[in-house]
């Protein structure tokens, strides 16, 4: 196992502050340029193809320079946490990969995990690696999303088709597994909803054989593309002292010269089996970001590498840990055995009941740090669900990064910090 | 520290509760002598009607179920009584000390305040605007106490447990 060394060299991002006070999210433009009635407010969105989902900015405009911005959410709001509070623990598992639809393995996992901490209930080796296997192809697969979108909105429109390309394997390979392309819904409280189909190992190989070379694919059309540099370095700035006060997390964090990883930190599932880099860079601006994310799809392939290793091994073991009161029990024996159709029956239509108490579970989603904070009153209800979305506290950085941005920047700016509006607003 | 009422440990978590009044001392504690300088989330919780109704008219007893009732329905047992009816709870992490994380939370009654933590964490703008919106939770002093995630004009506040459900007046055209 290694970790990359804390590099804690010379120079800050920039000195002090750029918070804006009093408001931290709100970027307001000087009473003197105010003055000269050359200020044009204008409403970015909310229906704009380059925000990422449904996102208005309000931004006061000084010829090209952006001199205020306010963000304003909510368009996408549906009311996921008042929702889960009305299912039953295991009724509840399916709206959780739909609040952020990019990166829905690793939404699914961090409530699944969160009423397994409530539940302390042991997940068997195999749904372990298994589940580590699908977050990490779920992570290439929000990465690619996320470069193929991002570097469209700067023009390099032939990147999104490439990126799209692999992110259909991806998808073909969940389908694989669970039948569904998104929102797989294959994590089930204790383990997984079925076993591995044989077919899986072979081709999630080819896959793991074929990446690396698109990624330096991609590499070679954007790292040294002159258009690309002028486009994404020395902007967008976020220090480390800024990131951390704004609570940044994930690729954003560790672009600002922050090594933080809670696959490191706070290892779960499998991660502290497994061997990984976590890349940081130094200069947290947009081209770090960028960087950010083309290593850590190389880092997830060879977690996933490992990961089938491990799991191909376990042919036959369970997938699924074996406590009736809250497991299904097996479809076969629902035809001989009474108790396990009762079991069954019960499960279905009442729910398992989850002890009384409340957790905070956090995973690092491909976004930054995902939180699940879940109460139960010991029914078969959740009290109260409540998500940290990594999304909506990145929109939160909008206002500080945006410092002496052109408008033509703003894209660039808003889309490196990777936001789903799904999330943000849930 | 300022205000501490207890401390709870459960599940692997710390739990340090705090009185209300003096939330933003406990934070600045918190962040400057423990080092948890980042604020990963603020959660309120609406406990009104807490452990009274289980699911289908069944409820245990605090030693747990009644053998002689219906036994299928409900709590096993009865859920601990909370202090008040919301919980505020802020999600903290120490990322440059080693890492760990605690929990502050501090109890509020309906129409009851709390000091904003928006000059300890700059991150607590939209959260604790996210609470307001949805728990109507009022953090005193916040420099933009708006809604954030519904309109300006809606009524109530939908994650309350007195919120009613089940859809909401349609207006059609041609409607006076």
């Amino acid at each position: 196992m290694t970790s990359t060394a804390r590099r804690t060299t010379g120079a800050p991002i920039y000195e002090g502050t750029r918070i804006p006070s009093p408001i931290p999210t709100v970027l307001t433009t000087p009473p003197e340029l105010e003055a000269t009635g050359d200020i044009l407010t204008i409403n970015f969105g909310p229906n704009h193809p380059s925000t990422h989902g449904v996102l208005r900015l309000v931004v006061d405009l000084y010829g090209e320079d952006v001199t205020g911005l306010a963000a304003v959410i909510g368009y996408l709001h549906t009311g996921f946490e008042k929702n889960m509070e009305q299912k039953t623990w295991w009724k509840a598992i399916p709206y959780a990969p739909r609040i952020d639809y990019v990166s829905f393995q690793n939404n699914e996992y961090v409530f699944v995990g969160a009423v397994e901490k409530l539940l302390e209930i042991e997940v068997p080796p195999k749904a372990v690696w298994m589940r580590t296997l699908l977050a990490e192809l779920n992570r290439i697969h929000s990465h690619l999303v996320w470069l193929g979108t991002s570097a469209l909105e700067l023009g390099a429109i032939s990147m999104f088709w490439y990126a799209f390309r692999e992110r259909e394997q991806i998808l073909d390979l969940f389908e694989l597994v669970a039948g569904y392309r998104m929102h797989t819904r294959y994590f089930q409280v204790g383990g997984l909803a079925e076993d591995v189909p044989r077919g899986f190992y072979p081709e999630a190989r080819k896959f793991c054989e074929w990446m690396p070379n698109a990624i330096d694919d991609y590499e070679t059309l954007l790292t040294r593309n002159k258009i690309w540099l002028e486009r994404t370095e020395g902007l967008g700035l976020l220090s480390r002292d800024d990131a951390i006060a704004l609570g940044q997390s994930g690729p954003v964090l560790r672009a600002s010269g922050v090594d933080w990883d809670i696959r490191k930190t706070e290892p779960y599932l499998a991660y502290h089996q497994v061997d990984f880099r976590v890349p940081v860079f130094e200069t947290g601006d947009v081209y770090a970001r960028y960087l950010v994310h083309m290593a850590e799809m190389r880092e997830s392939v060879r977690i996933v590498e490992q990961c089938l290793d491990r799991v191909e091994r376990m042919e036959g073991e369970p997938w699924i840990a074996d406590d009736r009161k809250v497991v299904l029990p097996p479809r076969h024996e629902l035809h001989t055995s009474m108790e396990s159709l009762i079991h069954h029956f019960k499960i279905v239509t009442e729910g398992f009941r989850v002890p009384e108490g409340e957790v905070y579970f956090a995973i690092e989603s491909p976004r930054g740090e995902l939180g699940c904070y879940v109460c139960s009153d010991g029914g078969p209800k959740p009290w109260r669900v409540k998500f940290r979305a990594p999304s909506f506290v990145a929109l939160q950085a909008t206002a500080t990064a945006m410092n002496d941005a052109l408008i033509a920047d703003m894209i660039a700016i808003v889309g490196s910090l990777d936001t789903v509006m799904g999330e943000v607003d849930r | 520290m300022p205000g501490l009422v207890e401390v709870v440990a459960r599940y692997g978590e710390t739990t340090v509760v705090v009185e209300p009044a003096s939330i933003v001392d406990a934070a600045l504690h918190l962040r400057e002598a423990e080092g948890f300088d980042f604020l990963s989330d603020i959660t309120a919780v609406d406990y009104l009607g807490w452990g009274e109704a289980g699911v289908s008219g069944y409820i245990g007893t605090p030693g747990g179920r009644d053998i002689n009732g219906p036994a299928t329905q409900g709590y096993q047992v009865v859920p601990q009584p909370k202090p008040a009816r919301f919980a505020v709870n802020y999600h903290l992490l120490s990322i440059s000390d080693r890492p760990r994380r605690v929990r502050l939370q501090t109890w509020l009654d309906d129409g009851q305040g709390v000091q904003t933590v928006v000059r300890v964490w700059p991150t607590a703008d939209w959260h604790e605007r996210e609470a307001f919106d949805l728990m109507g939770v009022v953090f005193d002093e916040h420099p933009n106490l708006q809604r954030i995630l519904l309109d300006d004009d809606w009524e109530g506040h939908p994650l309350r447990k007195d919120y009613p459900i089940g859809g909401e007046p349609v207006r059609f055209s041609g409607e006076a």
